[in-house]
């Protein structure tokens, strides 16, 4: 890249071409603005986070003493402008469109304007390009265009970008300001010197520099400067808005910054020329950005100028030294009669931003005329940079319709206000966009704010069901836990009373203390409460087997059950694996005994089904009947049968038992059957089938067992003791009774055929009934305490 | 010392609603000496006195309306109504007629929808079309042309300013014989036997390419509408697309030059109302399209309407009919012809409501 390569000048659409009042402020070069003897420098002369202030009241500071710190990332720290005491910190007029007051730090002026320690960089292109942004970002340096965006962080907004591009805004097409115009004519070394620097930092493969041909002095210094140097001046036609940052890289490059990104995106970094003298005397002076050039213009001024002044100088002191006429003072303008704000009062101070101050008379910049009404005539779309309607904006801002707003790109407006300029009808419609601007935002906020609310209610409402679910769970819980304690009361007391002998609880050596652990009590009432919503859901839906509501809940509630049992398992586990916990033995115990309480009353429960069912049991009785014994079994198995509560299961073993058990329970209801028929052939060949099968299941026990890894004490061994006579007896008397009972019951029924004497029959059917009712109860009972034994 | 507050642009440029309508009136100039030269004072009585009516009922509405009269008088808009109607109108055109047409275009036109800019229809064009509507007959009647009693002698020509003003307002005004001829889009519409230049040779309302007169009427309102365009009072859009459409739609149906000929496009571009409504009715900016693709839409509309009309429709004449209908479309051409903005790869078209 050679500066002789002509580049192409784009176009821009819109524009307009406002009378340029330049030239009066361009006739004394750069004069000094004399020390004030009071500074206001505000915390915030920058986009971003408010600096905080790192000297007290009564602190003397130098020239160039940092006073306060940048907050965050895109922040910037502020410099004592000059040296002297701090006398206040505190809020203070401020030079916004807002009118309202900022913090600042009052400094008197000691009139020595002694600089601290500076430490310039002799050569920086030996410095790292972090080192350099990083010196950039302790200079305090924002732009000084007028966003004021902090430079270090504009710098590397990007990252992840390579910038390819820098350009150099000169273009200052705002009437009245010459600020940069004036930099470039006397200060082009030193702006060369910062653009050379940001070129070691960003490493791009063009510069190119904008001015616009109305400052051909200002171009002539810049190409002197920059000679040989790989950068190229760009001089393009006078037209507002070229300044603009997005106009200009239209201009230079013909692209445009993608709607709501940054010229980052494009690989692009734009900086104003006074920005670069800043840069300039950070690195090369080491001085801080503390002073910056503005134009001091107007009519009201007798002496309109460009000065370099320190930042903090009252505007009124300024004003006066370039021969402020207060009588003829009308509107000040702080920034170009364009996109400048009013000031209300003189006392705000210089900022970083403040590049033009325009005093303008009522002839000058009189008030606009009462607004006429929009004819459409769409002047202000030929004008509009951003190729926007803005005649269509004005029609929905009017309405309030932000939908429309949004969609006709409101927010691509910059604000320019050259659609207000040329708008025959004085509508101020730059005005209109800002209100609804900052409608649309209020709305967002308040919408975001809506969004957060509610989901905050949500999840309340949420958390609150949740809380009321528990506590329903943890009654139930409690509910169920208050019944089996009964239901246990009362099985011991039958218990007691029925086999005469001693509880088999109470031959358990181990001290009766202690028990569940409340977690475990917990956990177990979890398991049952699961437990019982799984059986109620598989009720419903038996009742309901097309809903497939409860369907799917099944599953859920299974795993749910399957789930809170494990953990209650678990936790039972780690409870007995626990040396150290108090009474394992008894706790222990104490399960041990409420398993088989439970055993033996599945047992009962069997018992009577088998009862119910009779001789000739239906389908759906046998199942409930192999079920409960399934359960019974189960139940069995789970009853520890030594110190650990859980007993390891061999599966083999474990259905060589069922198989038999099963065999068993066939072979006694042929028993049964034959006992009652005893001519029945048919099922005496049964009954000896069932022997068979009843001994193969044995010999397959027995084979089971011995081959299981469980060693032999912990199982259970079947039929290899002696067959208990008091079992027999109490078989032997049940089977007695039964027979008695259906000699009763048939008596009773031939009796009601008869048409006879019934109730002798019924009194002794239901002696009979009694008599197998104690009977079964004794023998379950003795079961259970022979097996607990 | 108390400061204003304003917000920016403090600057301001120099231009006016005020300055634009006054460049519209002084444009017509050229095609108002024209008409005055070929067709006698009717055209200057319609203006002022037209112009007189609108001011009146103007300022009537606005009174009852409790507007500031002065005002919204001085903007001007209620003059170029006027001026416009009076132009569109026969020269002669009795008084009543000149009455109801600006009235209706004032009142009902524009300030029952709320006066200057709310008005969706262009106001001339609704007042001139309610009186061609009602009274065919005082609106056909077009004056001889000076130059006609060369050709046919016996026919007076121009009027002099009493006779003109006494035709317009007295009521026994209307009634001599031959004095009206028919336009030259009217002889073409009804023309089924003769080839054009037969027609050309056998009637003496032709001159060189277009009517005799209108012709040259036409090209003073050309000139006018050139001025216009260069002081950028409106964008070429609009006209562009109005001539380019009409010239392309006569250039594809002209049909030749027999009988059942349609006319040249240079016949169309320069008969009737086309010029006039070309720089002086499609480009008012109320109530036509917004954006420069949609005015050389809204344009090409009234261009491909007025032609349409003309040839296979009921009238000789089109252009307020077809600026009508397209006033109706303009809103819609408004929301699907919006310019890319600045760092969009592509306009965001369409209404934008799902429902």
């Amino acid at each position: 890249m050679t500066a002789a390569t002509p580049i192409r000048i784009w176009d821009i659409p819109g524009g307009i071409h406002p009378a340029e009042n330049k030239t009066q402020s361009l006739g004394h070069g750069i004069e000094i603005a004399p020390l004030p003897a009071l500074l206001t420098v505000p915390l915030q002369q920058h986009l971003g986070g408010r600096a905080e202030p790192c000297v007290s009241v009564g602190d003397t500071v130098l020239k160039g003493q940092i006073i306060a710190e940048a907050s965050s990332m895109v922040s910037c720290p502020v410099h004592a402008p000059t040296s002297g005491t701090v006398t206040a910190i505190g809020p203070a007029p401020y030079p916004h469109a807002s009118g309202l007051e900022e913090w600042a730090i009052h400094i008197e002026a000691d009139g020595d304007d002694r600089w601290c320690e500076l430490q310039p960089v002799t050569d920086f292109r030996a410095l790292e390009p972090v080192t350099l942004l990083e010196l950039i970002r302790q200079a305090g340096i924002s732009g000084l265009g007028g966003a004021g965006f902090p430079t270090a962080v504009k710098l590397k907004a990007r990252p992840e970008q390579k910038i390819h591009t820098l350009i150099i805004n000169g273009t200052e097409c705002e009437p009245y300001i010459t600020a940069d115009d004036s930099a470039m004519r006397y200060r082009a070394p030193e702006i060369i010197a910062g653009i050379e620097i940001l070129m070691h930092v960003l490493q791009p493969e063009q510069v190119l520099i904008g001015i616009e041909d109305n400052k051909p002095e200002a171009a002539q210094a810049m190409r002197a400067a920059v000679g040989e140097r790989a950068m190229q001046v760009v001089v393009f036609p006078t037209k507002y808005p070229s300044g603009g940052e997005k106009q200009l890289i239209q201009i230079l490059t013909g692209k445009e910054v993608p709607s709501g990104g940054l010229p980052a995106d494009l690989g692009m970094v734009c900086q104003n020329v006074g920005t670069l003298l800043a840069i300039h005397d950070a690195v090369v002076l080491g001085q801080p950005l503390i002073k910056r050039i503005t134009t001091l213009t107007g009519e009201a001024l007798s002496h309109p100028t460009n000065v370099e002044a320190l930042i903090g100088t009252p505007i009124r002191e300024l004003l006066d030294f370039a021969g402020l006429q207060p009588d003829k003072l009308f509107r000040l303008v702080m920034g170009g009669p364009m996109m400048g704000f009013t000031l209300q009062s003189l006392d705000a101070p210089l900022v970083k931003t403040t590049n033009c101050l325009l005093a303008g008379t009522r002839d000058e910049l009189p008030p606009p005329p009462p607004a006429q009404p929009c004819i459409r005539c769409g002047l202000c779309a030929e004008a509009c940079p951003a190729s926007l309607l803005p005649q269509q904006l004005h029609f929905f801002a009017l309405g309030k319709d932000y939908d429309q707003l949004k969609r006709q790109h409101l927010f691509d407006c910059i604000e320019c206000g050259a659609c207000s300029y040329v708008c025959p009808s004085s509508i101020p419609l730059v005005q209109y966009y800002r209100a609804a601007k900052s409608d649309i935002r209020a709305l967002d906020l308040q919408q975001h704010k809506a969004d957060h609310s509610r989901q905050r209610f949500e999840h309340r409402q949420e958390r609150l069901q949740r809380e009321a679910e528990q506590k329903e769970r943890d009654r139930l819980a409690r509910a169920e836990k208050a019944a089996r304690i009964k239901a246990a009361k009362e099985a011991e007391a039958a218990k007691q009373a029925e086999s005469g002998a001693g509880t088999p609880t109470s031959d358990a050596p181990a001290p009766k203390a202690g028990g569940l652990s409340p977690e475990q009590k917990q956990l177990k009432i979890a398991a049952a409460t699961a437990q019982m919503a799984l059986k109620k859901a598989q009720k419903q839906l038996v009742a309901n087997p097309d809903n497939a509501e409860l369907q799917a809940q099944i599953p859920q509630l299974e795993q749910a059950a399957r789930q809170a049992q494990e953990a209650f398992d678990q936790a039972q586990g780690e409870s007995s694996n626990q040396p150290a916990a108090p009474a394992p033995q008894a706790g222990g115990d104490d399960e041990t005994k409420k398993l088989k309480i439970e055993a033996a009353m599945l047992r009962a429960a069997l018992k009577k089904a088998e009862r119910s069912a009779g001789d000739s049991p239906s389908e759906e009785q046998q199942a409930e009947i192999a079920k409960l014994r399934e359960q019974v079994e189960a139940a069995d198995a789970r009853i520890p049968a030594s110190t650990t509560t859980k007993k390891p299961v061999d599966e083999k073993l474990k259905q060589a038992k069922l198989d038999l058990a099963m065999a068993r329970a066939a072979l006694k209801k042929t028993e049964r059957a034959l006992s009652e028929n005893p001519e029945d052939a048919d099922l005496q060949a049964q009954l000896a089938n069932q022997q068979q099968a009843c001994q193969s299941a044995e010999t397959a026990l027995h084979e089971a067992e011995n081959n299981s890894p469980i060693p032999p004490p912990q199982r259970q061994l079947v039929d290899k003791k002696p067959v208990d006579e008091q079992l027999r007896a109490l078989k032997t008397s049940m089977a007695t009774c039964k027979a008695d009972f259906k000699r009763a019951e048939r008596e009773l029924k031939d009796a009601e055929q008869a048409g006879g004497d019934t109730v002798a029959a019924q009194q002794h059917l239901d002696t009979a009934r009694a008599a197998l009712d104690v009977a079964a109860k004794a023998f379950a009972d003795y079961m259970a305490s022979k097996e607990t034994n | 010392m108390a400061l204003v507050r304003m917000t920016s642009p403090h600057a301001k440029g120099n231009n006016h609603t005020q300055t634009i309508m006054l460049w519209v009136l002084g444009a017509t100039l050229p095609g108002v000496l024209t008409l005055t030269w070929f067709f006698g004072f009717g055209t200057l009585i319609n203006i002022l006195y037209a112009s007189a009516v609108a001011l009146a009922v103007e300022a009537l509405i606005l009174w009852v309306r409790k507007r500031p009269i002065g005002f919204f008088l001085r903007d001007g808009s209620a003059l170029v109504t006027a001026w416009l109607l009076a132009l569109a109108l026969p020269p002669y055109a009795p008084w009543w007629l000149t009455l109801i047409a600006v009235s209706f275009a004032i009142v009902f036109g524009k300030q029952l929808y709320g006066g200057l800019g709310q008005n969706p229809f262009n106001p001339a064009m609704l007042g001139y079309v309610v009186v061609l509507i009602s009274f065919p007959v005082e609106m056909t009647s077009w004056p001889a042309w000076r130059g006609i009693e060369a050709v046919v002698p016996d026919v007076q020509a121009t009027l002099g300013l009493m006779d003109g003003l006494s035709r317009i307002f007295l009521p026994s005004g209307g009634a001599i014989d031959g004095w009206t001829q028919a336009t030259p889009l009217d002889v073409v519409k009804t023309n089924s036997s003769l080839t054009m230049a037969e027609l050309y040779a056998a009637k003496p309302v032709f001159g060189q390419f277009a009517g005799h007169g209108w012709e040259w009427v036409s090209l003073a309102y050309l000139l006018g509408g050139a001025a216009l365009l260069y002081k950028r009072i409106y964008s070429w859009h609009a006209p562009v697309g109005m001539l380019g459409a009409l010239a392309l739609m006569s250039l594809l149906f002209w049909n030749g030059s027999g009988s059942d000929s349609n006319g040249s496009p240079l016949f169309h571009l320069f008969s009737g109302a086309t010029m006039l409504g070309a720089f002086f009715i499609v480009t008012d900016p109320v109530s036509g399209a917004t954006s420069k693709q949609g005015r050389l839409i809204f344009g090409a509309g009234v261009g491909i309407l007025v032609y349409v009309i003309r040839a296979w429709g009921g009238y000789p004449d089109a252009v307020a009919f077809a600026v009508l209908l397209m006033n109706l479309a303009a809103p819609t051409i408004d929301y699907y012809s919006t310019p890319r903005t600045y760092g969009h790869s592509k306009a965001k078209r369409g209404m934008g409501k799902t429902d």
